[in-house]
């Protein structure tokens, strides 16, 4: 076992779309157990950035990563490295909640149906756990059977987060889950995530400042410097220094709101 | 303003043409297979034996032959064509989804006579090689039909394909899937109403299929379930006797043009039954 208090860690880590050069030289090292933030401006490579950590940019045409990227000891980029068994491990939520057009009960049991599970006694319990840890099932015990697109966007996002829960992943990454959402929902789900911490590791990009410094443990703040330029990362650290005692003045601009 | 009316005027007036044209097709067929219901009666119509020359003219036999190769075509084709569209949408790189694409759409544009043609002097002559029959019947039309249907169900399910959101995809993948397991459990069952509209629609050129189908069946008017023996179906049996037939044998004839046009229009109508349930 490799015990570092690391889940994940990045180094010189460069990813290009074809020819263009998104991100460049990350360094970042996200704590087990933890909520790790990452901020900036529109376009910065946030996204893209979390994507590296499941490996869903192998789904764009070109995509290729430089450097290492490292969860508990191995690298996932690796040839050998399972990449089903990796988004097994890593969980992802998305900006747009994005249920499939199913049953309730059958997003929630998605994930534990493709690992084999077919008991229904078993399956039962593990939807109705990953609901009630995701702070839905008491909104929806009623109408398990019924179609998830009939939620509300709060609700399908949660529903997306209890999908999730479904397979005990080890980290939970989350790309802007609230944007999408009214402040009740967001204060839920934000509830949610500090409630789950102590069993799983978070990343989560925002762009609501505050929400990073409420919730979250770490803070990465990423920009570009000029259009073309490819993201890199300006800070890192505890959220709170991030956000009293920001050592780059840019990260102190970005974040009183005076740019980006 | 007034060119505005004009253009609007213009555009009445080819609608109502083309629903004058319908109906007045439909209605044609109807009243010329009045005198078969009146003369012949409905038990000899449907019944299994078609004797022009003794006043027999059932249409089971031909019913029967249209079912099954349309069944036949669409066994075949749909998961050909589901499949091909598949990986269109999935799996080819997009160079090799183009020529695919481009090599369907030709499909397509082949008169169905020369697709026939083939039938005749390959498909027919193989299927009596390794069956020892004359090669003629259900199974060469079944064969030639799903060459028909597969450009139909092809395009129509892979734009269906297209057309679903990617972030399904993303999710699915996300969870772990493989590519293989978000196809089957999550693409197919979103776009199932799609792709069953276009099967829906693959069958209803099945059914109307003639050239093609006539070449290869055999056109015998023999009542068979033997995918290998001779016999006819509604279109082909219409297409050999048009010519020479008068009184009763015309009127029959209609009949089974009526019975054709009913099969057609209960497709278009459950069509519209799946894409309505689909929006609900
Ligand atoms: N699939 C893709 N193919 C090519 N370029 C892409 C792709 N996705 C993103 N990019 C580019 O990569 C850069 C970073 O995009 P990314 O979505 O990671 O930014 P972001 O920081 O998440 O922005 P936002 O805050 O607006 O979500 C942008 O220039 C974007 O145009
Ligand atoms: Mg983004």
């Amino acid at each position: 076992m490799h015990e570092n208090g690391y889940k994940f860690e990045l180094e010189e880590m460069d990813l290009y779309y074809g020819d263009f050069k998104v991100l460049e030289d990350v360094n970042l090292e996200i704590k087990k157990c933890c909520i790790t933030s990452i901020i900036g401006p529109s376009g910065c490579g946030k996204s893209s950035a979390l994507r590296c950590l499941n490996r869903m940019n192998d789904l764009v045409d070109g995509a290729r990563i430089e450097g290492s990227v490292v969860l508990d000891g191995e690298d996932i980029y690796d040839r050998n490295y399972s990449v089903v068994g990796l988004r097994k491990r890593v969980g992802m939520v998305f900006q747009k909640p994005n249920p499939f057009p199913k049953t309730i009960y059958d997003n929630v049991a998605f994930g534990p149906r493709l690992y084999g599970i077919r008991d229904r006694e078993t399956l039962d319990g593990i939807v109705e756990e990953s609901l009630k840890s995701a702070a839905l099932f008491e909104e929806v015990k009623d109408k398990l059977r019924t179609s998830a697109l009939a939620l509300s966007g709060g609700q399908q996002q949660r529903l997306c987060i209890a999908r999730v829960l479904a397979v005990q992943p080890e980290v939970i990454l989350l790309d802007e889950p609230c944007s999408a959402l009214d402040p009740i929902a967001t204060q839920r789900i934000e509830d949610l995530l500090s409630d789950l911490k102590t069993r799983y590791t978070i990343v989560i990009v925002t762009h609501n400042m505050q929400q990073a410094a409420r919730l979250s443990d770490y803070t990465a703040f990423f920009m570009i410097e000029e259009q073309g330029d490819p993201g890199k990362i300006v800070e890192y650290g505890d959220t709170n220094t991030i956000f009293t005692k920001p050592t780059d003045e840019r990260t102190e601009r970005y974040i009183t709101g005076r740019f980006g | 303003m007034a060119r505005e009316k004009y253009i609007k005027m213009l555009l009445m007036a080819c609608a109502s043409l083309s629903f004058l044209a319908i109906l007045l097709i439909f209605l044609f067929i109807f009243q010329e297979s009045l005198p078969a219901i009146t003369r012949i009666g409905i038990p000899n119509l449907f019944s299994a034996a078609w004797n022009p020359d003794k006043g027999q003219y059932g249409m089971l036999a031909f019913l029967i032959g249209t079912l099954l190769s349309t069944l036949g075509g669409l066994l075949i084709g749909a998961p050909l064509g589901i499949g091909t569209a598949v990986f269109l949408d999935q799996v080819a790189p997009s160079r090799m989804a183009n020529v695919i694409r481009r090599g369907v759409e030709l499909l397509a544009g082949i008169p169905s006579v020369v697709i026939g043609w083939f039938g005749l002097i390959i498909l027919v002559p193989f299927i009596a090689r390794i069956t020892g029959s004359a090669g003629y019947g259900i199974a060469a039309a079944s064969v030639v039909l799903a060459v028909m249907v597969l450009p139909t169900i092809t395009a129509l399910g892979a734009e269906t394909l297209r057309s679903l959101p990617p972030e399904l995809k993303e999710a699915s993948v996300a969870m772990g899937a493989t590519r293989w397991q978000t196809i089957r459990k999550v693409l197919l069952p979103a776009g199932k109403e799609g792709i069953l509209v276009a099967v829906v629609l693959g069958m209803g050129r099945a059914i109307g299929e003639t050239m093609a189908v006539q070449m290869v069946v055999g056109n015998s008017s023999q009542l068979t379930l033997n995918p290998f023996q001779p016999t006819g179906t509604l279109t082909s049996n219409l297409v050999t006797n048009m010519g020479e037939a008068v009184g009763n044998f015309r009127a029959a004839l209609f009949a089974q043009a009526l019975v054709l046009l009913i099969l057609s229009m209960i497709l278009i109508v459950s069509i519209r039954f799946i894409t309505r349930k689909k929006e609900a």
